[in-house]
């Protein structure tokens, strides 16, 4: 068969890169006047109300309109040593982009990938790409990344026609010269850059429709190329985050509430002043201790908070936390239109399904170096969102954006969970006390307790089956948890999806496929329990209602490859074996699984087939790292991760109560990556996660005819 | 009341003046600026923080600076032998399998710990004395690999 190929041919136009549960209520820290002003008002017993103009303004700016620079000087710089630098506004947080953007960039300029280098995000020389969300740097940022340095090389050939006197099409480009057809004459990109003249050309347009390399001839791209800066990595040598250091720098500690919504009423701050080299910053609720070494801070901050008293306010409890969540719908629970379809129906079934609460609990915890000069910030940090960091940082502080700089050094994982500026704002809130720059690093208990979570959800199903076991009719509902894949790739004639916001407990946002997870548990149990209904085979029920030909795909291919059609002939009360697919994102993933029950009821995960699609693959090497570390992370919170909280107060807050996947809980692994070189590249971060948790609820109940329908999945 | 703690910190001896209540890991990073060592979450849970004491894992989060007086230090930094890579910083560049890099110098570490005591390991050992050590990219089944490629890599040095 023959591939169309087909490239984008201009910069794709980002219309709502931000999806529902990526938009998260910072912490609306105030450190500027109006602060001091509401307290003192405050204080004799008015009250005022504070509007939040600039905040609109940053959330207007955050959609619509395409993203990257215009001019190609403002994506990529050569220079006069030959190096090309590459300037990109998204960050690396272990997802791979580095690596790509060096190989997009590489392989449109004709250059070994060792004659570039990528500054991630420092926002004062960095264009604003757009937030690192939604698996987007691949299919929105690689693209833009080619066509700048597409523009360059074909400036490359205009110098060395012009130099030569020769026709263009006489110019070949290849391992980053400019060679002469049948001559011996060549040129180097270093030697553009040292022509003045060649080198202004630079400050021209990235030309929307130039000629990208057809993935037919990619040498650089499709190929596994390492993180570039892997050396530094090995040998400790990379700063993180946390391991920035400025000159005079102290440590800074936040003092934190004993449960959600409480307030701080009185606290004696004379105990930390008392010890020598400490120094508190106090702000309204905020109270904040620096000192020159962590063990004084978190010393200091003891001895303050044992004087602090806080009036507290009742809070929910995870024990009634889906109750909860319906009773707080917005606009109540829609029913089903679909009533009629259900009543005269072969058959119908009604379920509901739950998700809990989950924490990203990336390694690296939230951390910060914030540092003052002249009235100028500029903080260290790691967040997936830079630009709306400085956004977070000009409204507390009160000051314009050329007065912030905020730079993202490669930082210790995210998964979703660092959208938010919170400990940037807090460091510098911290530095500003001190006059001196500080470093903040949160701790796991603070990670755990005040960074977000993935919403927990509710989820109602309702579906009908005719005679012929095939659905008429599918009704839909997520409460809380988010829309991200709840539509059906199944086909039904009538079918409704809704998702419902309710009032969430906890503070939510995103989280590695957002609610594809939640609503791919919920659909794929649902289809599994319709299968049985229907008395059919799992893959045959599904495969009858899919026509998508891509998830057809990989339905079949993850079923071929684990061998499905025997294996789910034999079972046993202690062996099972489930499926599960779905699509999110633009990519497409199935997944077979073989479990385990021990004899104390626990579920073990034996073997995982999975197969997954995102079209043109740009990094085999990394998608296979990023399809693994999805399958495993998945495992998590399908057996194990939950987050309990009781009266506003979150109860698992080490790793010894939130028990992440560990070598032990690794399966037997089958990934089979599925190369569509005629399909533009998807991000892949995200959608590997979603199908794991459903194969395993799907495999309990194969082996033991009990259907889980709450994640974590437990057998009582 | 501080304390004087005398210890050797990659072959160098070292002299720090601090309170002896302090983590290693914090002398580490904070005083000596070594900050290839991790922070992952201060209570031995996640191995981040992985150095050798007297050639043996610890978790330098929970061990007290006063513990460490007069002991054998080695941390990620002190593992390069003039320029050239540890042979398990070697087999982890050409394995690649870290995602977010945060708790690669604790695996390497604990990679060196385990090498020693068991210079071939099965599967099966490596789960069983690396499975504190957590990776939250869950890039584990890469890093079985590289640590598989660094006992050959070790034994090819070795003979």
């Amino acid at each position: 068969m023959k591939n169309q190929i087909i490239e984008p041919s201009a910069p794709p136009v980002v219309s709502d890169e931000m999806d529902y549960d990526e938009l998260i209520e910072p912490v609306d820290y105030d450190f500027g006047l109006n602060r001091r002003s509401f307290v003192q008002i405050l204080g004799a017993g008015l009250l005022l109300v504070v509007s939040a103009p600039a905040l609109a303004q940053e959330r207007g700016g955050r959609r619509g309109g395409p993203r990257g620079p215009r001019i190609i000087s403002a994506r990529l710089h050569i220079g006069t040593d030959g190096v090309i630098t590459v300037m990109c506004g998204k960050v690396e947080g272990g997802q791979g982009a580095r690596a790509e953007f060096t190989q997009a960039a590489a392989e449109e300029l004709r250059v070994p990938i060792s004659q570039v280098q990528i500054i991630l995000c420092d926002t004062a020389v960095a264009p604003d790409d757009g937030p690192t969300v939604g698996s987007g740097s691949t299919p929105r940022t690689v693209p833009p990344i080619r066509q700048a340095a597409a523009s360059a090389r074909e400036l490359f050939v205009d110098f060395a026609a012009k130099k030569w006197s020769v026709d263009r099409a006489n110019v070949t480009i290849r391992d980053g010269k400019a060679t002469e057809k049948d001559g011996k004459r060549t040129l180097s990109y270093a030697d553009l850059a040292a022509n003045q003249d060649a080198a202004k050309e630079l400050n021209q347009a990235i030309a929307p429709d130039v000629t990208l390399t057809p993935v037919t001839e990619w040498k650089v791209l499709g190929t596994p190329v390492l993180r570039p800066n892997s050396r530094d990595i090995v040998t400790g040598a990379h700063k993180f985050p946390s391991d920035m250091s400025r000159p005079g720098m102290l440590y800074g500690k936040v003092l934190r509430a004993p449960s959600f919504g409480a307030k701080l009423t009185t606290i004696d701050v004379a105990p930390a002043k008392a010890m020598s080299g400490v120094t508190v910053a106090q702000d309204d609720g905020f109270v904040g201790v620096i000192a020159p070494t962590t063990f004084l801070a978190e010393n200091a901050l003891d001895a303050i908070s044992k004087t602090a008293k806080w009036e507290t306010t009742s809070q929910p409890s995870s024990k009634d936390l889906f109750d909860y969540l319906k009773e707080h719908a917005e606009g109540s629970v829609p029913s089903n239109p679909f009533a009629d379809e259900v009543s005269k129906a072969a058959k119908s079934l009604r379920a509901s399904y739950q998700v809990a609460y989950a924490q990203h609990a990336p390694l690296e915890p939230r951390a910060a170096v914030a540092e003052w000069n002249d009235g100028k910030l500029t903080v260290w940090t790691a967040t997936q969102n830079p630009f709306g960091v400085r956004g977070e940082l000009m409204r507390a502080f009160h000051i314009a954006e050329d007065h912030v700089r905020v730079i993202v050094p490669d930082f210790g994982a995210a998964f979703g969970g660092k959208h938010t500026g919170e400990c940037a704002v807090e460091a510098a809130r911290l530095a500003q006390a001190a006059g001196k720059p500080v470093s903040l690093r949160w701790t796991r208990p603070e990670e755990f307790t005040w960074a977000y979570f993935r919403p927990a959800g509710a989820i109602e199903l309702e579906a009908s089956l005719d005679k012929d076991g095939k659905l008429t009719s599918w009704h839909d509902v997520n409460i809380n948890s988010g829309p991200n894949a709840l539509e059906s790739p199944y086909r039904i004639d009538k079918h409704q999806t809704r998702y419902v916001a309710s009032k969430p407990p906890l503070r939510h946002g995103s989280y590695r496929g957002l609610a594809a997870t939640a609503n791919n548990f919920a659909r794929e149990g649902f289809m599994d329990e319709l299968a049985a209904a229907a008395g059919a085979d799992p893959l045959n029920f599904r495969l009858a209602h899919l026509e998508n030909p891509r998830l057809r795909t990989v339905l079949q291919t993850a079923a071929d490859r684990f061998g499905w059609r025997l294996r789910v002939k034999s079972k046993s009360p202690t062996t099972g074996v489930g499926l599960a697919c779905g699509t999110e994102k633009g990519s497409y993933v199935a997944a077979c699984v073989e479990i385990e029950i021990t004899k104390d009821n626990q579920i073990r995960v034996r073997h995982v087939c999975q197969a997954f699609e995102c079209g043109a693959i740009v990094n085999p090497g990394n998608l296979y790292k990023q399809v693994t570390g999805a399958i495993v992370m998945g495992i998590g919170p399908a057996l194990r991760e939950e987050v309990r909280f009781e009266n506003g107060e979150i109860q698992t807050t080490s790793f010894r109560s939130y028990p992440v996947p560990r070598y032990e809980d690794v399966p037997t692994l089958d990934i089979h990556l599925v190369n569509r070189p005629d399909l533009p590249s998807a991000g892949a971060g995200e959608t590997p996660i979603i199908c794991i948790a459903p194969a395993i609820a799907n495999a309990v109940f194969h082996a033991t005819d009990k259907r889980i329908r709450s994640m974590p999945i437990r057998i009582a | 009341m501080d304390a004087t703690i005398t210890f050797t910190v990659n072959g160098k001896p070292r002299t720090v003046t601090t309170d002896p209540r302090r983590s290693l890991l914090d002398v580490l990073r904070e005083d000596l600026q070594l900050t290839g060592t991790k922070f992952g979450c201060g209570e031995g849970q996640c191995r981040a923080c992985t150095v050798l004491m007297n050639g043996k894992s610890v978790a330098s989060c929970t061990t007290a600076i006063a513990d460490a007086d007069k002991q054998s230090i080695l941390t990620i930094e002190g593992i390069v032998n003039s320029g050239k890579l540890h042979p398990v910083q070697q087999a982890f560049i050409d394995e690649g399998p870290f995602q977010c890099g945060y708790c690669t110098a604790g695996m390497i570490m604990g990679t060196v710990a385990l090498l020693k005591e068991i210079p071939q390991p099965t599967d099966a050992d490596i789960v069983s004395k690396m499975n504190r050590h957590i990776c939250r990219c869950c890039s584990y089944p890469k890093y079985m690999a590289a640590i598989h490629r660094a006992a050959g890599q070790t034994r090819k040095e070795a003979a």
